[in-house]
């Protein structure tokens, strides 16, 4: 933990957190604000404690498919997660060398010109949805990880994809229906945006109802990346009380995508529901090679960024990258 | 699981690449045997894709010859196709059968019996001339010409084509996109009335650049860089913004009469820019009085927006899919997800139809025309004046080099400092 960062937490724990109920113990949530050095860009996060819960659905929600089960109880430690979608405007800073001024937080020298950045798409990747004040879309995991890399280089604090068990952690703020806001699909248009009621497009980040922990777009708007390989009976290979797991990947695809989208029906922005990436996203990428950055159809795919509690050293977060990234 | 993904496991598990080794059973197929030869000339990101989607047919396609202008296009071209790994039991191209050079297409030709044309722009009507002459059928990408004797070669061309029933393709692939078939065949129908207006946009980023190298001849590096050379692509109005230039052609099922229009180099003025403008706007009218308004614009940081719209005396078709009221009553819309790559569509009917010797593709009539479309518009942003279309279609202007050589000088050639003459509006004399 940086000192700076230990100061910024400080600092927010004295501002009004967000009033939280957790496990029956009403507690405030810590809060923190990173700003992307060099630029007037920043974004927030909520730390969640540590603590265990039950992951999947139970047979009896009608829309559980088999990949949602047994329920499992899992046990994570503490981490920061985002409160919106990861933005447009974030995401481009790293896309563009340009709006790269080489300004960093970090200890370790960091070289602008160095940086492995997205190749041009294909075709824009926002299919003319809109830029500013909406998610990043359309990038491939792998893409997603690198920014991830990127922005710890420019930080100096460690942020990744959450892992599937996190995300869903964070999507359940304590609850344990099918949305974190109860059971009633009536009730999703408050909350998320979904094929019905989208007009088939994604929305500016954050204009529908947080979940019980703060978080936006959880259910909706773009379904978010996570860092598992997608494994259909993941829940069952899972030991007694596993703590963080994460599923490995071994392979591209599937990897695991958690939340739902603008494109998808209500039911797929069910807290449990699993949806796996496929080849098929970049099925309209005519060229051979195909960009490993975008996918040309999947404008309904984003991220949210995570910051373990504990990061481990600076050494466990560069074997991170070279596993994940495969470098 | 989602259904985006269900469908695509229970498709490969049924269709794709199980179904490649299926034989064809009767054919009319000219060489007797069921196996359909393809060569590839113009070996880029797009033709080595095109090939994977020919390779990837029902059909008993074999990739057998390839051409390019350069070798370490070409050998790249291979190297990635055979990453791939599915298609390797049907690429047949060895040391013999892989051209180089400006002449590369003639071997490729005689050795196939459909031609994949994804050639730069320019190059397109003199390929498609050979290949028809020889007898093939086509795949061709868009557009089909960068000029307006380009243009009537294709023209020409085209009909011989019709005539000896040979089946070609154009890559405007739209035309094989089920959301759009659906889409116009209702507004064909009248669904919004008359069309009254149409807005049509490729509002986006821009492409690469690649640097000058040390000792490249000015014609090596045109080719290289044949983006931003008219002569070679026919700036971006005509090498993107064809696609809707066509889709707004063929819900109006015309083409239109005259155009106007305003365009420049506002952010993209560098040497590595060559000549072409980075934006242009484009009103176009057709004999009924109707317009269409036209936007193209390679800018970084701007919204972007590629897609067409139409409003009708009796409604609108705000998007692709979309079908209202006048008052914004959603009529019909069309949800396309599931659907296949357009781009593979446009290779499974042109090899079916081969393969069970028919004759029922003949897009290079319309592709030249909306190449056509697509160059009156630029001959409307370079000149200033008001373009008509049996103007721009009998236009005598070449862009094209006289001499095909990397020792030859191109069209267009840079100052002492290394930048290029640009189109200027009042001055450009386009006809």
């Amino acid at each position: 933990m940086t000192r700076r960062y230990f100061a910024c937490l400080l600092g927010c724990l004295m501002l009004a957190a967000p009033r939280i109920t957790l496990a029956q113990t009403e507690i405030q949530l810590p809060t923190f604000s990173q700003t992307v050095p060099g630029t007037a860009v920043s974004f927030d996060m909520v730390c969640i404690p540590a603590g265990t819960f039950q992951m999947g659905s139970p047979e009896s929600d009608p829309d559980r498919e088999a990949d949602e089960g047994p329920l499992r109880m899992v046990e994570l430690d503490s981490f920061w997660i985002g409160t919106m979608e990861v933005s447009f405007e974030l995401y481009n800073l790293f896309r563009e060398r340009e709006l790269d001024n080489g300004e960093t937080n970090a200890s370790f020298a960091y070289d602008a010109d160095a940086v492995t950045r997205p190749s041009p798409p294909y075709e824009d990747p926002t299919f003319g949805m809109g830029k500013t004040g909406y998610p990043a879309v359309s990038m491939t995991q792998y893409a997603a990880l690198r920014f991830c890399k990127w922005l710890w280089q420019k930080t100096g604090v460690f942020y990744r994809l959450p892992t599937e068990a996190e995300w869903e952690y964070a999507c359940r703020a304590g609850t344990s229906t099918r949305y974190s806001f109860g059971d009633d699909i009536a009730d999703l248009d408050e909350y998320g945006w979904h094929y019905d009621n989208s007009d088939e497009t994604y929305h500016l980040c954050g204009t529908k109802k947080p979940n019980p922990w703060g978080l936006y777009d959880m259910h909706g708007n773009v379904s978010e990346w996570c860092l598992d390989q997608y494994q259909a009976n993941f829940l069952t290979l899972l030991p007694e009380q596993p703590k963080n797991p994460w599923q490995r990947p071994t392979s591209l695809h599937p990897r695991t995508v958690k939340g739902g989208s603008w494109d998808d029906d209500p039911e797929e922005l069910r807290t449990s529901n699993r949806i796996e990436s496929s080849p098929n996203w970049k099925k309209r990428d005519p060229q051979i090679p195909k960009s490993f950055w975008w996918n040309t159809d999947s404008p309904f795919v984003g991220f949210r960024l995570v910051r373990p509690v504990n990061p481990g050293t600076e050494e466990d977060i560069r074997a991170f990258w070279k596993q994940v990234l495969d470098e | 699981m989602n259904r985006r993904t269900f469908i695509k496991t229970s498709a490969l598990a049924t269709g794709g690449v199980v179904a490649a080794q299926s034989a064809v059973a009767e054919t009319g197929w000219l060489t007797g045997d069921d196996v359909i030869r393809i060569g590839l000339i113009g070996c880029g990101g797009r033709g080595t894709g095109a090939a994977a989607q020919a390779l990837s047919t029902k059909q008993n396609v074999r990739l057998v010859a390839m051409g390019d202008a350069f070798r370490d296009r070409l050998d790249d071209s291979l190297k990635n196709l055979r990453k791939e790994g599915q298609y390797d039991d049907r690429i047949e191209v060895t040391e013999e059968t892989k051209f180089v050079g400006f002449e590369a297409y003639r071997s490729v030709i005689e050795l196939c019996d459909v031609v994949l044309i994804a050639t730069p722009p320019g190059f397109r009507p003199i390929h498609f001339e050979a290949a028809i002459d020889a007898g093939k059928h086509v795949f061709m990408e868009k557009p089909v010409a960068t000029d307006a004797p380009g243009v009537r070669k294709i023209l020409a061309a085209a009909a011989k084509a019709k005539a000896q029933k040979l089946n070609v393709v154009v890559g405007l692939q739209r035309r094989y996109q089920k959301k759009y078939t659906e889409w116009v065949e209702r507004l064909h129908n009248g669904a919004i009335g008359e069309i009254i207006s149409t807005r049509v946009y490729w509002n986006s980023g821009g492409v690469w650049t690649r640097p000058r190298q040390e000792g490249q001849t000015e014609m090596e590096y045109q080719m290289r860089n044949w983006y931003y050379f008219n002569w070679l692509c026919g700036d971006h109005i005509v090498e993107q913004h064809i696609h809707n230039l066509d889709v707004g052609n063929w819900v109006k099922q015309a083409y239109p009469v005259s155009a106007m229009g305003m365009g420049g180099r506002q952010v993209r003025t560098g040497k590595e820019h060559g000549e072409i403008f980075d934006h242009h706007s484009v009103e176009y009218e057709y004999a009924d009085g109707s317009r269409m308004f036209s936007q193209c614009r390679h800018m970084k940081g701007c919204q972007n927006r590629v897609t067409e719209s139409f409003h009708g005396s009796n409604g609108n078709a705000p998007k692709p899919g979309l079908i209202e009221t006048g008052s914004g009553y959603q009529l019909w819309k069309y949800r396309d997800r599931n659907d296949p790559s357009p781009y593979q569509v446009e290779h499974d009917e042109l090899f079916a139809t081969i393969a069970n010797g028919e004759f029922k593709h003949a897009d290079a009539e319309n592709g030249a025309y909306a190449t056509l479309t697509a160059i009156m518009g630029r001959m409307a942003t370079y000149s200033g004046q008001i373009i008509h279309w049996d103007d721009a279609l009998n236009s005598e202007l070449s862009l094209m080099p006289r001499t095909f050589a990397f020792d030859a000088d191109p069209p267009i050639l840079p100052d002492e400092s290394g930048f290029y003459p640009i189109p200027t509006p009042g001055v450009t004399r386009v006809l």
